[in-house]
């Protein structure tokens, strides 16, 4: 649906994007991750044509945006960062505005602006203006003002940004609503939204792509270890050394011992074993309680953390 | 064409929508009576000349007063992400909004007619006053407002501050105005004064207010504001 090849965007010095390839499957939720000032923004205002690239090319279907720039905007919807709104427009006038230059045809708009405003649950704030409303108000209206013409293509920058957490709940049960029949492009440096609503992700860093795949296998991928932590009652010198001898643990810490006979371990094991087994039985031979044996899988967030901290070697 | 017509509409009620538009209408009218009728009996002579000499002065300060939010608070809010990404072209946005602002700026253009009745009221009946002029004068006062529209409009691309590009707006107003005067003509060497003399917008104006519609003013006009509208068009190009 969606293929960028070897994009490239300078600004003066700064190369804000470079060499970014990617594709989007039709019906896909892309989750597109970046600290700020990756390159994501930069990478959305070009495939929505705001943005002309220096080098490589995006297409959507068989339309070029160099060659098909009007097509192309006409099959997507773009939420922009920030929500860019006519802050002295009344709601209704805007979202008719929109139709209109959307070229929704004239019997349509009406019928069309209503259901923007149901979907998007805007009938509270109907007759203010836009200035007036609050900012989960206004990702509304914005939200409405994108999917108008009833787009194939959502690019949606840092949709939840500004919000409260209920109003981000609301927004991620819309995007997900919503995409059920559409291609999505999710912008966002917030990586539970990811884990959450995209079915695919990628990860920008320094104007390059870094990652590319489901959301579980950048977690496989990552090098990181799986951490246990285990809190154990018992003699605490015993405990330790036992648990040492396991072959399963690599690394064992004391996190604390308190008074009552319990201790508390940090335990890292490779990569591809569990130990948890090991432990449990390890205590029952020895008579010892256990009263917590927790795993910390590596997440999204250790990934991105990993891939957009390093410094990139050419 | 459509996309024209919807953005001239929406850029004409956004004058509506704040109160610029009713203190702009209202100083306008304000200052541009208030200095034609001080000295009006006093002259005698029931016409329009104050009137006529005074306006694109007041127009160098009040035209680029209405154009400086165009682009500018555009790309102040971001709006311009969303305008510039829908299925229209630059050029026909950059039109939506110019002429949106020149028929804002006809209104208030047609909002002193009280000035030409008043001096037909008080013309000597036998004389009554010479309307060439007064049509002429308000022909050229609307075609020169166009191009100082498309000077603004110019002016506000190039810059996200509204002050600064009014300040832009008024300066190639100004200068383009004031070339065409005889006070710095004088101090050009020879073969530049008939060049500076066609391109000063004043020169153009003096003859269509003396009413003589000569269609190379009137293109003279139409090409000026072609000339900025298109320069427009070449700064959103280079943003891309």
């Amino acid at each position: 649906m969606i293929t960028v090849k070897d994009v490239t965007k300078r600004f003066g010095e700064t190369i804000a994007v470079n060499r970014v390839s990617f594709k989007v499957a039709p019906g896909e939720i892309l989750g597109f991750l970046g600290p700020n000032g990756a390159g994501k923004t930069t990478t959305m205002k070009i495939i929505t044509c705001y943005l002309e690239p220096d080098y490589g090319t995006v297409k959507i279907g068989d339309l070029n945006i160099r060659d098909n720039s009007l097509e192309i905007r006409r099959k997507i919807g773009y939420l922009p960062e920030n929500t860019p709104l006519y802050m002295d427009m009344g709601v209704v006038d805007y979202l008719l505005f929109t139709a209109e230059l959307r070229h929704i045809p004239k019997s349509k708009i009406i019928p069309r602006v209503r259901d923007m405003v149901e979907i998007c649950s805007l009938e509270r704030e109907i007759k203010k203006n836009i200035g007036e409303l609050s900012k989960g108000y206004r990702q509304r209206v914005a939200l409405a003002q994108c999917l108008i013409h009833d787009p194939d293509i959502l690019i949606l920058d840092e949709p939840t940004s500004g919000l409260d957490p209920n109003q981000i709940m609301e927004i991620r049960e819309l995007i997900k609503k919503i995409g059920k029949k559409k291609t999505i492009i999710l912008c966002t440096h917030i990586l539970p939204e990811v884990t959450t609503t995209c079915t695919r992700a990628i990860i920008i860093h320094n104007g390059r792509l870094v990652a590319d795949g489901t959301t579980e296998e950048l977690v496989e991928r990552s090098r990181g270890r799986t951490v246990y932590y285990v809190r154990i009652k018992g003699p605490k010198e015993i405990v330790q050394s036992k648990l040492q001898e396991l072959i399963s643990i690599e690394s064992l810490k004391l996190l604390d011992d308190s008074k009552d006979g319990y201790c508390r371990f940090e335990i890292q094991a490779p990569k591809d074993k569990d130990p948890s087994e090991d432990i449990f039985n390890l205590a029952v031979k020895n008579n010892w309680v256990i009263t917590e044996l927790s795993q910390e899988r590596a997440s999204l967030e250790d990934i991105f953390r990993e891939l957009t901290t390093s410094t990139l070697k050419e | 064409m459509y996309n024209t017509i919807v953005m001239l509409k929406k850029e004409f009620r956004s004058y509506f929508n704040t109160p610029l538009a009713y203190v702009f209408l209202v100083a306008f009218l304000v200052i541009s009576q208030w200095l034609v009728m001080r000295g009006y009996f006093l002259r005698g002579q029931a016409d329009l000349r104050t009137f006529f000499s005074l306006v694109p002065v007041i127009f160098i300060l009040f035209i680029p007063a209405i154009t400086m939010r165009l682009w500018a608070e555009e790309q102040k809010q971001g709006t311009i992400e969303t305008l510039m990404t829908s299925p229209v072209r630059d050029m026909e946005v950059i039109l939506g909004k110019f002429l949106g602002g020149w028929i804002f700026m006809g209104l208030a253009i047609l909002s002193t007619i009280a000035l030409p009745l008043v001096t037909k009221w008080t013309a000597a009946p036998e004389v009554g006053i010479d309307k060439g002029p007064v049509i002429g004068g308000y022909i050229g006062l609307f075609l020169m407002g166009g191009a100082y529209l498309a000077i603004g409009l110019f002016a506000s691309s190039l810059i996200d501050s509204q002050i600064a590009a009014w300040i832009i707006g008024t300066c190639i107003c100004f200068f383009l105005f004031m070339i065409g005067d005889p006070f710095g003509l004088f101090s050009l060497p020879q073969p530049l004064v008939p060049l500076f003399q066609y391109l000063s917008l004043s020169r153009h104006f003096e003859n269509i207010a003396r009413g003589v519609l000569d269609i190379r003013d009137i293109l003279y006009y139409f090409s000026m504001i072609f000339f900025f509208l298109y320069l427009n068009a070449c700064i959103l190009k280079t943003r891309r």
